[in-house]
């Protein structure tokens, strides 16, 4: 319990898969900017006596991801059907998990600031578990667009996107401000990005994110009697924003004694604001039963093992790992976890080489931007290297050039007298190009500007 | 002799024979339809053209991309599908020629194939009785030799029902055992397609050809159409269920008892067993199905398929909201979650019988066919029908139903029900039984 208003914050995450095929059928399940209605065939229609037959690969992903999340993986599992009426749901029920899903129980740690931190303006972050409630898995819906035909108004249904993979992660209510939910998104992305089973993209909705906000009044128990389920955010800045939204929205409500709505409430970006969407009178009733379809599914101990030995090295051990065997910076590090291929490109250079130091490659890697894909590690390694080779110069050849540059640039003198002292780096990047980028750039500038202001 | 009237295994060796080319064979039935269909309504659709092929009549809940596929509903009157039902499939791929769709109660919802939106199908023993249902089209098909096969569907006695009213062979497999792909889902944990024909061998011939797993269907498998090992009539042990010859009328009773006789005669041990009373696995196979109904028909929202859902018809919409009801929040626990528990203790049940028996013996319906208006007053005709067929669907076993005498002019159904898989046992008995009874060859006046 605490004297202060406290934010309450879950979340659902839907992240689609990077399968080949869709869910129940074999019709290709990729579907961003693809002409509608090509991938589809009889089940992902709904058409009368069409069945489903389940994708094992996204089955083992979606265990593959609980077990990265320290889930319990269900040695008996199923699937249920979820009854609803949408125009995009063509079979009117969805096949989800309701009461038996792959995977319950796990946690995800984050480094960030507490509520009471952030109020009292700590430096460091602690760390905070996240406890996920469970990972299941559906199938995603069509998708609707409502556009303009001959002058009527009209919705048209794109069921390409009907029947991919869908995975749901929920977590428990744990997260105190918008900044957990923040780096917890974040990591769970790149340990989705890791385990190479979706792109986690959320602008083009591959990753898509509903938080459930309350908050408890000072000296409350347990949890609020509300909660408020924001939709259609597709980035993580916007799901920040919302969330700020949200608790200040609630916090003013509270402290006029008011309670605020249960409801779905929707972002809206360019008024930075939610909106109401739908009030929910009570739970909807899904009328949820074992899909007759497909024949529960059971893991033995063996089938589990055999999947957690494809999970590779996630962001956080090799983080870890980059700090203890290459001594790199927290900030370089983080930087080359980021990016699973920049990792390994790392690695790769820092195997291929004894002359240059983990630190001045990953210097050189993060400040050049190098694009990975056109430059070989060797090359790259012949790169640095030529570029740390000093180039001597006497005083007086260096005075010759600088001469030469400045006589060619009359205007850019012009400047640098009236003040755009600026200028200088491009006097420097003269002097090198006409002599060697391996020059003593602190020396070269000096000598420039005091070329310059002895005339 | 027509070549219409040739059971399966006859037209087969026939054309073998060249005594007659399958066209022959199917030009036959294609008269025989135009002679009498008007008076037997089997079919709602016929095909345009002819083929050289035997002929075979399919319920209409089987997708064809070649005709109209309706469930006899007006849901679905104008729906032609893109793609075929594997047990149609199957049936092409083996030479069979579709001669037309035979009529159903609509979607399935019914044992009399009074419910079909379209019009009644008369029973040809006597066009003022019922065909039952909801395979009546097929059955009555069949029997008024308008084809030489047939195939059927049944969720809790739609084979084996009709083809008890109409005195023709109908198998119903183990669920599993042949694939739904492409069949017009009525409850889906419970609907298994079959043949009904003319003779036991020629339900064999049909069965081995659409029977197997589908890459299609999750819930088939891969278990061998092994033969009953070592098959001795003398070592057969067959249960005669007294709780379901308690429930048969009389007279359906008494020509069972004779049944009993046959297979004494032929040498079987005949063991009296006890079984879990039919009554109770009336209310869980009514909830089961009916919560199963509810979602499947979800789908004709009014968007799709040209009709709104106006046109459900009485019995499909009391379906949908029975089944909605039993799935509600609050109502799933003591309906939905009950009749589960309660279809393992029937499940059950029949583990122990088969300890004792190899098979169990019945009547398929408690009553001979009736008069046609009949299922309209009650609107748990169905259930009370199928009564005898329900708990062995349930368990999802294989049963066939085989003609075993008449009584005033109507035929009455002999099932014989064995342990999952023994689809072979099933068929070796009734074969024997038919060649000492010879009831198939028996034909109504139409």
């Amino acid at each position: 319990m605490s004297n202060e208003y406290q934010p309450v914050i879950g979340l659902e995450i839907h992240i689609e898969l990077a399968t080949q095929s869709k869910m129940f059928c074999s019709c290709s399940a990729y579907h961003f900017e693809v002409e509608p209605n090509i991938h589809c065939c009889p089940v992902c229609l709904g058409l009368p006596g069409a069945l489903p037959v389940p994708n094992k690969k996204a089955i083992d992903w979606t265990i593959m991801l609980g077990l990265a999340l320290n889930c319990q993986i269900a040695k008996e599992s199923k699937f249920d059907r979820k009854n609803y009426f949408y125009p995009d749901l063509p079979k009117g029920y969805q096949i989800s998990q309701y009461d038996a899903p792959l995977c319950n129980n796990g946690h995800l740690e984050i480094k960030a600031f507490t509520e009471e931190q952030r109020a009292s303006n700590d430096q460091f972050p602690t760390l905070k578990t996240i406890r996920i409630r469970r990972v299941h898995l559906e199938e995603d819906t069509g998708k609707l667009l409502h556009t303009e035909i001959d002058g009527k108004a009209c919705t048209m249904i794109d069921f390409n996107r009907s029947g991919v993979p869908l995975l749901e992660v929920v977590t428990e209510p744990d997260f105190e401000n918008s900044a957990q939910v923040d780096k917890f998104l974040k990591k769970l992305q790149l340990i989705v990005r890791y385990l190479g089973i979706s792109s986690a993209d959320m602008e083009k909705g591959s990753m898509r994110l509903e938080p459930n906000i309350s908050v408890r009044k000072p000296n409350q128990k347990g949890l609020p009697e509300y909660k408020v389920e924001i939709k259609n955010i597709n980035s993580f800045k916007f799901a920040r924003k919302a969330i700020d939204y949200e608790i200040l929205r609630h916090r003013e409500l509270l402290e006029k004694s008011e309670t605020p709505v249960q409801e779905t409430r929707g972002w809206n970006e360019p008024k930075s604001k939610t909106f109401s969407q739908r009030e929910k009178e009570e739970a909807n009733d899904y009328r949820y039963f074992p899909e007759p379809d497909i024949p529960p599914m059971t893991f033995t101990k063996e089938e589990i093992r055999e999947i957690q030995s494809w999970i590779p090295e996630l962001p956080e051990a090799k983080a870890k790992r980059f700090v203890s065997d290459y001594q790199l910076s927290e900030y370089n590090t983080q930087q080359l976890i980021e990016n699973k291929s920049l990792g390994q490109y790392f690695e790769k250079v820092v195997e291929n080489t004894k002359k240059l130091s983990p630190t001045q490659i990953a210097n050189w890697l993060i400040n050049k931007k190098v694009n990975i894909d056109r430059v070989s590690p060797k090359d790259l390694i012949k790169i640095i290297t030529e570029s740390r080779q000093v180039f001597e110069i006497n005083n007086e050849d260096l005075e010759k050039v600088i001469a030469r540059v400045i006589k060619e640039n009359p205007q850019a003198v012009n400047d640098y007298r009236a003040g755009k002292t600026q200028i200088i780096s491009f006097f420097l990047g003269q002097v090198i190009r006409l002599t060697n980028p391996g020059i003593d750039k602190t020396k070269t500038t000096i000598a420039i500007i005091r070329y310059l202001t002895k005339k | 002799m027509n070549l219409n009237e040739l059971s399966l295994t006859e037209a087969l060796e026939g054309v073998k024979q060249k005594k007659f080319t399958p066209k022959e064979v199917f030009t036959a039935c294609e008269k025989r339809i135009k002679d009498i269909d008007d008076k037997i309504k089997a079919f709602v659709s016929v095909v345009p053209k002819t083929e050289n092929a035997i002929p075979f009549a399919i319920k209409d809940n089987f997708c064809t991309t070649k005709v109209l596929t309706t469930a006899s509903s007006n849901i679905l009157r104008n729906y032609l599908p893109t793609y075929n039902a594997t047990v149609y499939q199957k049936l092409i791929e083996a030479n069979f020629g579709l001669l037309g769709k035979t009529n159903m109660d609509s979607f399935a919802h019914g044992s009399s194939t009074e419910t079909s939106d379209f019009f009644v199908t008369h029973n040809p023993w006597n066009l003022n009785h019922l065909p039952g249902g909801s395979s009546g089209g097929s059955a009555a098909a069949v029997m008024a030799d308008e084809t030489i096969f047939a195939i059927g569907s049944e969720t809790a006695g739609s084979i084996r029902q009709p083809s008890a009213w109409c005195g023709v062979v109908g198998l119903k497999p183990t669920y599993g055992r042949v694939s739904r792909y492409g069949v017009i889902a009525m409850g889906s944990s419970l609907d298994c397609p079959g043949p009904i024909t003319k003779t036991v061998a020629d339900a064999e011939i049909v069965y081995k050809i659409i029977a197997g797993k589908d890459p299609l269907d999750a819930t088939t498998v891969d278990i061998p159409l092994t033969p009953a090992k070592n098959f001795n009539l003398k070592d057969v042990r067959i249960g005669v269920a007294q709780e379901y010859l308690a429930i048969a009328e009389k007279p359906v009773c008494k020509k069972i008892l004779e049944a009993v006789e046959v297979f004494r005669k032929l040498g079987c041990k005949i063991i009296d067993i006890s079984l879990f009373d039919p009554k109770y696995a009336i209310s869980v196979y009514t909830i089961l199905q009916r919560s199963e109904v509810s979602s499947n028909l979800a789908r004709y929202d009014g968007i799709r398929y040209g009709s709104d859902r106006s046109n459900f018809n009485k019995e499909n919409k009391r379906r949908i909201m029975l089944g909605t009801y039993t799935l509600s929040a609050g109502y799933y626990d003591a309906y939905y979650l009950k009749a589960q528990k309660i279809r393992t203790i029937i499940c059950q049940d029949f583990d122990q019988a088969f300890e004792k028996v190899n098979v169990i013996i019945g009547p398929v319906s408690p009553s001979l066919a009736k008069k046609i208006g009949a299922s309209s007053k009650d609107p748990m005709f169905g259930e009370k029908e199928d009564m005898l067929v329900e708990p062995s669907t349930i368990a999802g076993l294989p049963a066939i139903s085989i003609p075993a005498g008449f009584v005033d002019g109507l035929p009455v159904g002999l099932q014989i029900i064995a342990n999952k898989w023994q689809e072979d046992l099933i068929l070796k008995l009734a074969k024997a039984f038919e060649t000492e009874t010879e009831y198939y060859k028996m034909k109504p006046e139409i």
